[in-house]
């Protein structure tokens, strides 16, 4: 399950954002169709989906704690943990793979210090994960940093990225 | 046309026309370059006479099934009280397919337009688009593409002054191959787990909110408005081979090619002459070992049975595998099959919905089976045990998943058995480059949860 | 309007069942069980652990026999090769990431992966790779859930949300990380959540309470009725060395479909407590049964009964009490003990009653007052006849008013001090007998235990007692007493022990359907 707050939790749901959820509401005949979006909006702004946050998304949709759980540990987007600043998606699937994408994610780790795969650099700027297939595959390697897709990456072009986003 | 390369003189750019072509992508830009006509003949069509029009073409659904569209669309009955949807499968996750993202991309307005027309067909006034969530970039062209309609008066209550209804709304995803299947496309979009449904009920009775409700694949809806502006007798005569596989279809292929990208031809094009001539060949002194021409989901072929295909619906199957969704994964004499399925395998198990028994466990078993022959620590027995593991794993589970993991595994021993015992036996082929492990940092993680 | 009939032939035996049923429902029809984990005819159907997959013919595929509905003509196939090599599949698959800890199980005896590992499962495994492990959970209320043990079959999380309308439980993860979980602070405190540890087919739900207690083996099980409430759910009462060790709930769709509270289904050390009266008295002293009941005859001369009665007493009880009244003058009173209504919303009209007695309806079916003041009227001119009342929750006021007292009961009355004389007897679970729910329902529970000493059922104690008073009353079972009352009780006309089966039948005038 997701973790807990660090610091105190304040809600999501205030100011635009709850209006924002609300506009989203109106496009579905059920309250409970908006929870992808709900929780995309609070991972938004707060980096990652905690228990609070959970919470006050089943509270927001009349859903209970534990089915809104259940949705969120199904979707590998959602970060049950936070993740470092800059979060890292290597694609390995086999059209990836067989392109070099082993060696993309190796270059990713050791450039940025966090050697291992789900593991925050020391710093709190990185997290490389292995993802599966991004849907770029003619783009081999495909990887996504954040919300955005980074194609034709090569073990070589990892530092000259990483430098982009310092 | 080969995005992003240019078009190939034997390509037929219908769809991807504007690819590559960021002026497409505004409502100006597709409007000057013939945007939303269709639309507004459509609006003003009978729904009945459009779906005649999509049967007369002998249009197939793109996503992977190839269900004619006009049948599919003619099992909404019109007037029957309820609400209608439509939804548009823009989950495009299967492996090796990356079309639907490069529509999106150039040209998000050709979608919209798809779905309005979509939506009026079968009787619908709102059209969901499931984008998966990793196409941030597609999403972003959508909402923007979806916004400007609104503004434009072409979505709304009032679609282009036709008095109908006509809604259009992005749905992002948040990772999740399995949502990809219809019936748990729609479970996604209710705010659920993406458990595929029992069927029956079909979607067309109880779908999306329990209500009749439609699927299309992305490309699948931008064909349509070609259709209705050129005329189902011009699209049925786009065949090559077979008359029931009509049209053009974007294909895209990866791996180990010179020209990877996103093609359009004609449906019954020779295979031989698209993986030598559009897409280059194999890259600089290697040589093609293997293709699997439709998404991870089909039976690996070997060259000669590709070459010896024709590009369509029975073109596929009659050389062993399916037309899929249309995703070509190429491997090259360098890469090492065991562990390519290996690794198929791992994202199959990762993938799995875990509702049914023989998904659940039996992509895991075989992944952990697979990644142990890769990493010389097989026996023969192993191989027995997949294979029997893989018919326990085929048609008997709610949904495809579960075979499809299957596919990968029995066509591989089937066809490049001598790799694995090359693997088992300590031999190692000179020319197959092995990994020690399946892919960086082994399998602890992408088998994982989400971080 | 009735369902039209579907024929069709299971295991070459041909049925008729109404359409819409499934292929499993109607194999049991058939006299056919096709193994299964996820459906339960409690529960929405899940359709997920792929069981309970049958050969039809005809059919591309072997179908989901708990999601298939029947079709005429149909011919299925449970036992043929086909179906059971597709269960063989499924059970080792079950197994690979199983701990296959069965030793010290509780489920072990009474566990479906067990069961039908044993009936046609693999003999050996060809797992060999690490099996997954996640840490034991303490769910709350009284339920411990061991992952490594879960088969996913959902039905705990579709009880908590579809019956109990409370989803705290819910599939977390996918694929095969995929587990149970509860979110923070939301335990399995509900009123009828216990009832996922029996929903659950194998050793991933176990109570607490029950955990190592006893293996299932060692247990004897005897069909029972609930006494916690007026609800009347149909229990087992399960015991081992003659001491009560659980309550489970016994399916009858009339009254409680396959589910009890957790308020009855915890509710059972009091069975087994040891400050039993275990022999008669009389005089002040312990005596033979043939004297204390020749001293209770004795002591209503002159007097008017004031009896006092346990509302959870059975009819017999209460209609042996009738005769004696009728004989001696007076009344039977009794009060009913108050608790809050929890109802389980997925099931009509059940609940767990705000009356916490088992036979209040039957009590005054049979004459008894009900009252919330039981004690009211007590005088010098009164035989009071305390039956199977708590001793402590006797008025002290009513005892010294008394001009007698006479203690019928289970419990050690030595707090009421001067007693004529005291008539140890059974408890519900040491006797045979009938209750009769709030709606009417009249239901037989059945001895799962000796009694201590020298007690017996109440209903033999009564009837010497009225032949005592001179009245004849030479009944040698409940049975018989029961098929008296019913002679003599208009409500109960025509009914019988053999009539009421385990399942009861409702009283004369109760409204059909509403017999819950």
């Amino acid at each position: 399950m997701s973790a807990h707050e660090t610091v105190p939790y304040t809600p999501v749901f205030v100011g635009k954002r709850k209006l924002d959820l609300d506009a989203i509401l109106l496009r579905y005949p059920t309250k409970q169709a908006a929870l992808l979006p709900a929780l995309w909006i609070v991972q938004e702004a707060r980096g990652w989906v905690s228990e609070a946050g959970v919470t006050e998304v089943a509270a927001a949709l009349e859903l209970s704690a534990a089915y809104v759980k259940g949705v969120l540990t199904f979707y590998t987007m959602y970060h049950q943990h936070p993740v470092g600043k800059y979060f890292i998606q290597v694609c390995t699937t086999s059209p990836c793979l067989c392109a070099g994408a082993d060696k993309v994610a190796e270059a990713f780790l050791r450039h940025t210090g966090c050697n291992e795969l789900g593991v925050t650099s020391p710093d709190g700027k990185y997290t490389v994960i292995e993802v599966e297939c991004l849907g770029a595959c003619g783009f081999a390697t495909p990887v996504q940093i954040n919300a955005d897709t980074v194609e034709n990456v090569t073990a070589d072009t990892v530092p000259q990225i990483l430098a982009g986003l310092k | 046309m080969g995005y992003p390369h240019k078009t190939h003189p034997r390509e037929t750019a219908i769809l991807s026309k504007h690819f590559g072509d960021s002026e497409a992508r505004s409502l100006d830009g597709w409007k000057q370059r013939g945007g939303y006509r269709a639309l507004e003949q459509a609006l003003s069509t009978p729904p009945a006479e459009i779906v005649d029009a999509v049967k007369a073409s002998g249009l197939r659904g793109r996503g992977g099934a190839g269900f004619p569209t006009g049948m599919k669309w003619s099992f909404m009955k019109p007037g029957d009280g309820k609400p209608h949807y439509l939804c548009c499968n823009a989950d495009e996750s299967e492996p090796g397919t990356f079309k639907d993202r490069e529509i999106m991309r150039w040209t998000p307005h050709a979608l919209v337009e798809g779905c309005a027309i979509g939506a009026h067909a079968i009787g619908a006034e709102t059209a969901y688009v499931y984008i998966r969530g990793e196409f941030q970039e597609p999403i972003d062209q959508m909402e923007s593409a979806v916004s400007e309609a609104y503004a434009a008066g072409i979505l709304g209550a009032n679609a282009m002054g036709s008095g109908k209804r006509v809604d259009v709304h992005v749905h992002k995803g948040a990772g999740a191959y399995i949502c990809g299947e219809e019936t748990a496309l729609m479970e996604s979009l209710e705010g659920k787990r993406g458990n595929p449904r029992i069927k029956p009920p079909f979607p067309a009775v109880s779908g999306l909110f329990a209500k009749p409700t439609t699927i299309n694949n992305v490309e699948t809806l931008v064909a349509v408005p070609h259709i209705l502006t050129n005329g189902a007798e011009w699209y049925k005569a786009m065949s090559l081979s077979n008359p029931k596989s009509t049209g053009t279809k974007l294909f895209s292929v990866c791996g180990n090619v010179s020209r990877p990208g996103t093609y359009e031809v004609v449906l019954g094009f020779p295979f031989k002459d698209f993986l030598y001539d559009l897409c280059g060949g194999p890259q600089a002194g290697r040589k093609f070992k293997a293709v699997i021409p439709g998404g991870a989901s089909v039976p690996i072929q070997t060259m000669e049975e590709a070459e010896a295909t024709l590009m369509d619906y029975e073109g596929f199957v009659a050389q062993g595998t399916m037309l899929g969704s249309g995703g070509i994964i190429v491997f090259d004499d360098h890469q090492s099959m065991p562990r390519m399925i290996a690794r198929l395998a791992r994202f199959f198990a990762h993938e799995s919905c875990g509702q049914c028994t023989q998904c659940r466990e039996g992509t895991a078993w075989t992944t952990k089976i697979l990644e142990r022959i890769v990493a010389g620590q097989g026996t023969f027995e192993d191989l027995d045990t997949l294979l029997e593991i893989a018919d326990n794993m085929t048609g008997k589970t709610i949904c495809v998943l579960s075979d499809s993991c299957a596919v990968p595994v029995v066509s591989g021993l089937q066809k490049f058995r001598h790799e694995f015992e090359a693997l088992i036996t300590g031999r190692r082929s000179s020319t197959v480059a092995m990994g020690g492990k399946p892919s960086a940092g082994g399998s602890a993680l992408t088998t994982g949860a989400g971080v | 309007m009735t369902t039209p009939m579907v024929n069709l032939t299971i295991e070459g035996r041909p049925i008729s069942v109404p359409a819409g049923t499934s292929i499993l429902e109607a194999a049991k029809v058939a006299g056919v069980l096709i193994p299964h984990y996820c459906y339960h005819p409690g529960l929405p159907v899940a359709g997920v652990c792929r069981m309970c997959l049958v050969d039809v013919e005809n059919a591309p595929k072997l179908m989901p026999s708990c999601a298939t509905s029947v079709a005429e003509g149909q011919v299925v196939h449970v036992h043929n090769d086909k179906s059971l090599d597709a269960r063989k599949g499924v059970l080792e698959l079950l197994l690979i990431n199983h701990p296959l800890d069965c030793p010290i199980c509780d489920q072990s005896g009474e566990c479906e992966l067990q069961d039908y590992t044993f009936q046609e499962g693999r003999a050996d495994s060809r797992y060999r790779e690490p099996k997954r492990f996640n840490p034991v959970e303490d769910f709350g209320g009284d339920v411990m859930y061991v992952p490594n043990r879960c088969i996913l079959c959902t039905r705990c999380v579709r009880f908590m949300d579809d019956v109990h309308g409370d989803p705290v439980l819910a599939v977390a993860e996918r694929g095969d990380r995929a587990v149970i979980t509860t979110a923070p602070d939301a335990g399995l405190t509900q009123a009828w959540a216990g009832n996922v540890v029996d929903l659950c087919p194998v050793g991933a739900l176990l109570s607490k309470d029950f955990l190592n207690k006893a293996r299932a083996w060692e247990l004897d099980r005897s069909a029972s009725v609930c006494t916690g409430c007026s609800q009347g759910c149909n229990i087992v009462v399960e015991t081992r060395d003659n001491a009560v060790v659980r309550l489970k709930p016994r399916a009858n769709e009339a009254v409680n479909g396959h589910f009890m509270c957790d308020e009855g289904r915890l509710n059972y050390r009091w069975l087994n407590r040891m400050d039993r009266l275990v022999a008669p008295m009389a005089g002040g002293g312990e005596t033979e049964w043939d004297l204390a009941t020749a001293a209770v005859a004795a002591t209503f001369a002159g007097k008017k009964a004031h009896v006092v009665a346990n509302p959870s007493l059975s009819n017999e009880v209460f209609f042996l009490l009738g005769r004696i009244v009728a004989k001696a003058g007076g009344a039977i009173h009794f009060a009913v003990p108050q608790g809050s209504e929890a109802p389980l919303p997925g099931v009509e009209d059940l609940s767990l009653r705000a009356d916490r007695a088992a036979n209040a309806t039957g009590a005054e079916l049979l004459g008894a007052l009900r009252s919330d003041h039981p004690y009211a009227g007590v005088s010098g001119g009164h035989l009071l006849v305390l039956v199977d009342v708590e001793p402590s929750a006797v008025p002290a006021a009513a005892l010294s008013a008394a001009g007698a007292v006479v203690f019928i009961g289970t419990a050690d009355p030595s707090k009421l001090g001067r007693l004529a004389a005291a008539l140890p007897i059974a408890n519900v679970v040491e006797s045979d007998g009938t209750i009769t729910n709030l709606r009417g329902r009249v239901q037989r529970f059945l001895q799962a235990k000796a009694a201590p000493g020298h007690a017996r059922p109440a209903w033999y104690a009564l009837a010497d007692v009225l032949i005592a008073l001179g009245e004849k009353a030479d009944y040698h079972s409940a049975s018989e007493v029961f098929s008296a009352l019913a002679a003599a009780k208009p409500p109960f006309a025509g009914m019988s022990f053999d009539s009421l089966g385990l399942k009861g039948t409702d009283v004369a005038g109760a409204v059909a359907g509403a017999s819950r």
